[in-house]
């Protein structure tokens, strides 16, 4: 399953071929794919980078923009755009540490708990899977609907005063969040299955048959055993949850003041055509991923994973 | 819970519960985790059901608030003709950039797995980091090409784009099946005297074909579904998520839920059929020893 992408990487012992040679048909296979990506995928990161340095073109036309080396973009960028910058983080990170939360015991339920009963298993797979089968701005639409002010859940907190009155939970960022960390759970719960789900249950029995406590086996011996499906689930939600911008958009969950780097990215590129600043600014989100990316991994020890 | 609260906490247990039981200890946690198993199905899907439920309200101008039940809406889809076109544009993007990326990504796969070559590593290297890049990079790196190369964007630039971000999740998927494939089915045949054609359309295709198919659904869910790619790359062109993203802010017609619920229930039931037949040949296999 490919949500264990970060996690499969290490290939299981025995399953790799005897036979590895060199052939002219390597390169037949190979050539067709990676020429599209060089297209698709290099190409585009170069000509962003390109964009990004790009000034207004002298004949005023709004949109047209000419070959330059305006590094001032970047400073402009970041000047003009920190706050959301650092919210987008921020939101990333909370959604990422709530959706761990939520999705590891899950998980240990389902590769663990369920293990003797397959059926069972794969019935709850499908219910964790089952938000990938219905359209993910529906799903976060529906949120909206259910945490409006008309809705259930505002009114019931008003009355037990929870909430104030006139007090809202959509457009706030605790609302983005949430629907940050409902859309990624998915994402975070599967790839920790897969590493639970091969979990050697005699380590368990060993660790409790030397009087280790419930919580001390946890904690030295599932915990670290799963680590490769937390890294590849954590990056899996954090990564693309930094670079979301439907659940922070106006028309979905966010606000005025809960805007993330994605909307503005949007914004620009879309709406006001200003290039070089959108263009600027993935840079700078994707530098930053990268970045947070290398230390998070090299400080949980998976660096064989990538 | 800290480490010593833990510790005390399992202290008191093993003082208080029978003697000896890590059965009995096992039994309680299973019951707490069963529970919460329960409470966390039904929060993922209530959205869901929210959204299923709402494809059979009565609409008046939008649908919020609950009028009663009625069939019209499953019965006049296409009533609203925009939601059944973004639909069929989404359907014919899926198809197209499932075909490509499946193509592209399985025999990327197949090299990565069984030959040697030069610049394995950029290879690998360049299928990991579409997976790990922001889409909204992707989609505005993609948008700022076209730009640049004065490609007018469309139904055609939506194809492209998608077939770019499938093709790792194809080669990470059919990948593991070639890894597990055993090579010696194949020296098999070719010690039978099979053309090369022959034992990789009678023998290696085959027994790869699971693979192909998972990475295929899946590359068709992650383009039916996609929205930030496809909002930077589809100029006018709308599919069925961006026509979603558009009317969100004036109401989403109950056609859209209508066109949503009948696309997960059919998921839904294929995967729940696909798993008990898998339960009831795995049944049969252990009868038979």
């Amino acid at each position: 399953m490919a949500f264990g992408a970060f996690a499969t990487s290490t290939p299981t012992p025995g399953a790799e071929p005897a036979i590895r040679r060199r052939s002219p048909i390597a390169l037949f296979l190979l050539l067709p794919g990676a020429l599209y990506l060089g297209l698709f995928f290099l190409v585009p990161l170069v000509s962003l980078i390109i964009t990004s340095f790009e000034r207004p073109s002298d004949i005023g036309l709004p949109g047209v923009y000419d070959y330059a080396f305006q590094w001032q973009n970047y400073v402009d960028a970041v000047q003009q755009y920190w706050p959301h910058i650092v919210r987008s983080f921020g939101f990333a990170a909370l959604a990422t540490v709530l959706a761990l939360i939520f999705g590891y015991p899950l998980a240990y339920f389902i590769g663990v708990k369920l293990r003797r009963y397959p059926l069972w298993q794969a019935l709850a797979l499908t219910l964790v899977i089952a938000p990938f089968f219905i359209s993910f701005l529906l799903r976060t639409l529906a949120w909206k609907q259910i945490l409006s002010d008309e809705g259930p859940i505002v009114g019931a907190l008003q009355a037990l005063t929870i909430l104030p009155p006139g007090s809202h939970i959509t457009g706030t960022p605790g609302a983005v969040i949430f629907g940050l960390t409902y859309n990624f759970i998915p994402f975070m719960t599967l790839p920790i299955y897969t590493s639970l789900e091969r979990l050697d249950l005699r380590y368990v029995e060993a660790g409790g048959d030397l009087y280790a406590s419930p919580a001390t086996v946890f904690r030295k011996i599932t915990i670290p055993l799963s680590m490769p499906g937390i890294v590849s689930g954590t990056l899996l939600t954090f990564i693309p949850a930094s670079g979301d911008y439907i659940n922070a958009s106006r028309d979905f969950l966010g606000g005025t003041d809960t805007q993330m780097i994605g909307n503005v990215i949007e914004t620009n590129f879309l709406n006001l055509e200003n290039y070089p600043i959108a263009a600027s600014l993935s840079i700078v989100l994707m530098i930053v991923i990268l970045i947070l990316v290398t230390i998070y991994v090299r400080r949980s020890g998976t660096e064989d994973l990538l | 819970m800290t480490l010593q609260a833990g510790d005390a906490l399992s202290e008191t247990t093993k003082a208080t519960a029978p003697r000896d039981s890590p059965r009995f200890r096992l039994g309680i946690g299973s019951w707490g985790l069963g529970i919460y198993a329960v409470i966390a199905f039904v929060f993922l899907l209530i959205p869901i059901a929210y959204t299923i439920v709402f494809s059979f309200n009565t609409v008046r101008r939008t649908n919020i608030v609950w009028r009663g039940f009625t069939w019209d809406n499953w019965l006049n889809v296409c009533d609203q003709q925009e939601v059944c076109q973004a639909f069929g544009n989404s359907i014919l993007v899926g198809v197209i950039a499932t075909l490509a990326a499946t193509a592209l990504g399985t025999a990327m796969a197949i090299a990565l797995v069984r030959y040697r070559f030069r610049f394995r590593a950029a290879t690998t290297l360049l299928l990991f980091l579409p997976m790990a890049t922001p889409e909204v990079v992707l989609g505005a790196g993609l948008a700022a090409q076209f730009l640049t190369a004065g490609v007018p964007k469309g139904i055609l630039t939506i194809i492209l784009a998608h077939t770019m971000f499938c093709i790792s999740f194809v080669v990470v998927t059919v990948r593991a099946r070639v890894a597990s494939l055993d090579p010696a089915l194949e020296e098999a045949g070719r010690d039978l005297y099979a053309s090369p054609a022959q034992v990789f359309w009678r023998i290696t295709f085959p027994l790869l074909l699971p693979g192909i198919i998972a990475a295929a659904l899946l590359s068709f869910a992650l383009s039916f579904d996609d929205f930030i790619i496809t909002n930077f790359n589809s100029g006018a062109a709308v599919t069925f998520p961006k026509y979603i993203y558009t009317a969100a802010a004036r109401g989403i017609p109950a056609q859209a839920n209508v066109i949503a619920s009948a696309v997960f229930l059919a998921a839904i039931i294929g995967v729940v059929v696909a798993q008990l037949s898998a339960a009831a040949r795995r049944k049969r296999l252990a009868r038979e020893g």
